[in-house]
């Protein structure tokens, strides 16, 4: 099915290729409070849609549901109520071909830390179908282009860099050509270098391979750097939506940072400090 | 309907490379864990060449010869299906520990695949192991196969190695459900099925309310048998009482504990346990 949910989306040119209709997830607290917890709404009937070809920019503070919205998207939750679908096939009924037609990086860059890149990346390949003769060229070019140097590619993982290793989350999702990525804070942690590579690969890979990126992020530089659309969300809340000018003509003018205090009545860094603790 | 079936084989077989790939860089531990299991059968088959000393008993050769290699089908049995037991338990537990679990899950291989690609590498880990082991002690103590029946040995093999793919699939469901503390859960189902399985007695020894687990525990059947193929050449006429509740276990337990498992994925995704932090 995901081969010919490919076909039919090189033919047309305005497809949603995600859309999420009134999602909403909530999760049980993880502690008993006395007299007993309610359950904290993470995402709170978010829709919003990421045509084809866009990179999406999800904008908002620590644990504001940007991470849990990436995994409901990825197939990791279910939503509690609310509908998503990947190029139109619905993530809960057509689970295996949207899995053929997504890929993620999350903020972890998360292997397993004795193999090296190459043995990862080759089994991450063969998971969606690339047999390693093929593969492993592939493998060599991405890895090079993100600066990874040929004997860094043979190391165990463990023995590589922060940045290296999102560098090599990001080669992982790049290898099965997903037509949707979902990259969950991919240059949190990262000094400026690496993450000015990592987001001129990201806009790289948009331009030349027709993906689609949905891109979560606290950074705001990153946000209206990369992304042609941007939404807020805020406890759990799309709070707004649009592109980077559209917001602040929307908001009142001035930056992002202002559309953001706007919004939320914080500024990002004070909203990152006090959210924190809501589960994400 | 073919492509499926070798496409499918392809997925489940990079479980299995991976699995290789990973003991190689762990190789420190498993040369411990293979000389742990040496070490082990060797004291228990030392037990039966003491036990004439201790016990007073016989110190006839023939006899035991014969205790020597009863009790050395056991530990090996035991230690062949309790790596399969161990090892499809930490499925979930090792992903999540290495923080590969989320990649594992969403990547676009059908469940079955997946579990069947574990089972493949876990067979291979434990049949290496084993027969190690074996080749260790008969260096050691002498080991009398004059009379096995190897066949039957094997086909009693085989049958334990699925029945207790069905156990150990529906015991990974602990660490799936119970993040800090299901593997912990694991390994305590596992010590039970050792203590009521007869591995080194004969389970009519037990309290008369225990005696029911080793009536539902494959391994009972499988070790029974083995000692009768390896020590009294039993062919699978003979074998057969023993072998077919293994079969059954293993027809029984295998789609269940592939259906609980399924069940407990889909209860993870609902309550977020589906993650490397648990």
């Amino acid at each position: 099915m995901a081969v010919q949910v490919r076909e039919a989306i090189r033919t047309e040119k305005k497809t949603a290729a995600l859309a999420a209709f009134e999602v909403r997830k909530e999760f049980r607290p993880a502690k008993v409070t006395p007299g007993g917890g309610t359950n904290v709404r993470a995402v709170d009937d978010v829709s919003l849609s990421v045509w084809r070809g866009e990179i999406y920019g999800l904008l908002g503070a620590n644990g504001s549901g940007k991470s849990t919205l990436i995994r409901l998207f990825s197939t990791l939750l279910t939503p509690d109520a609310g509908e998503v679908r990947v190029f139109g096939l619905d993530i809960g009924r057509d689970e295996l071909a949207v899995k053929r037609l997504i890929n993620r990086v999350s903020v972890e860059a998360s292997f397993f830390k004795k193999l090296s890149a190459m043995e990862n990346l080759v089994y991450a390949g063969r998971l969606y179908g690339v047999a390693p003769d093929e593969s492993r060229p592939k493998i060599v070019s991405i890895l090079r282009r993100l600066g990874i140097e040929d004997r860094r590619m043979r190391e165990p993982l463990e023995q590589l860099s922060r940045g290296m290793q999102q560098k090599v989350a990001i080669a992982r999702a790049f290898l099965s050509t997903p037509m949707l990525l979902l990259l969950d804070e991919p240059t949190t942690g990262l000094d400026i270098r690496s993450k000015r590579e990592v987001q001129t690969f990201v806009r790289d890979l948009r331009d030349e391979h027709d993906a689609t990126i949905l891109l979560t992020t606290h950074d705001l530089d990153e946000a209206s750097r990369l992304a042609d659309r941007i939404g807020i969300l805020h406890q759990g809340r799309l709070v707004a939506e649009g592109t980077p000018a559209e917001l602040a003509a929307r908001h009142g003018g001035g930056t992002l940072e202002d559309v953001f205090m706007t919004l939320t009545g914080r500024r990002l860094e004070d909203a990152d400090a006090t959210d924190a603790e809501r589960p994400t | 309907m073919n492509a499926n079936v070798g496409a499918q084989l392809g997925l489940a077989y990079a479980f299995v490379e991976r699995e290789i790939a990973l003991s190689k860089r762990y190789w420190a531990w498993e040369i411990v864990w293979l000389v742990y299991g040496i070490v082990t059968s060797l004291s228990v088959a030392y037990i039966a060449l003491g036990a004439p000393g201790i016990t007073g008993g016989s110190s006839d050769p023939a006899l035991v010869s014969r205790f020597v290699l009863y009790l050395l089908v056991g530990t090996i049995t035991w230690r062949f299906l309790g790596l399969i037991f161990e090892q499809m338990g930490e499925t979930i537990a090792w992903e999540r520990w290495e923080g590969t679990i989320e990649y594992t899950f969403m990547a676009p291989v059908p469940r079955l695949t997946h579990l069947l690609g574990m089972c493949g590498a876990t067979l291979v880990r434990a049949l290496g192991f084993s027969v190690a082991i074996l080749a260790a002690v008969a260096l050691f103590v002498p080991v009398d196969l004059s009379h096995a029946n190897v066949a039957s040995a094997l086909v009693l093999l085989a049958t334990g190695a699925v029945a207790f793919i069905g156990l150990a699939i529906g015991s990974a469901v602990f660490p799936l459900l119970w993040t800090e503390k299901g593997l912990q859960m694991a390994y305590i189902v596992q010590a039970v099925v050792l203590l009521v399985s007869g591995v080194y007695y004969e389970t009519n020894v037990l309290p008369a309310w225990m005696q029911p687990l080793s009536f539902v525990s494959p391994a009972t059947y499988v070790i029974r048998g083995m000692r009768d193929a390896l020590l009294d050449g039993a062919d699978l006429a003979h074998v057969w009482p023993n072998l077919w509740p293994a079969l059954l276990v293993g027809a029984i337990s295998i789609p269940l504990g592939l259906r609980v498992f399924l069940w407990a994925e889909r209860h993870a995704k609902r309550t977020g346990r589906l993650k490397r932090s648990g």
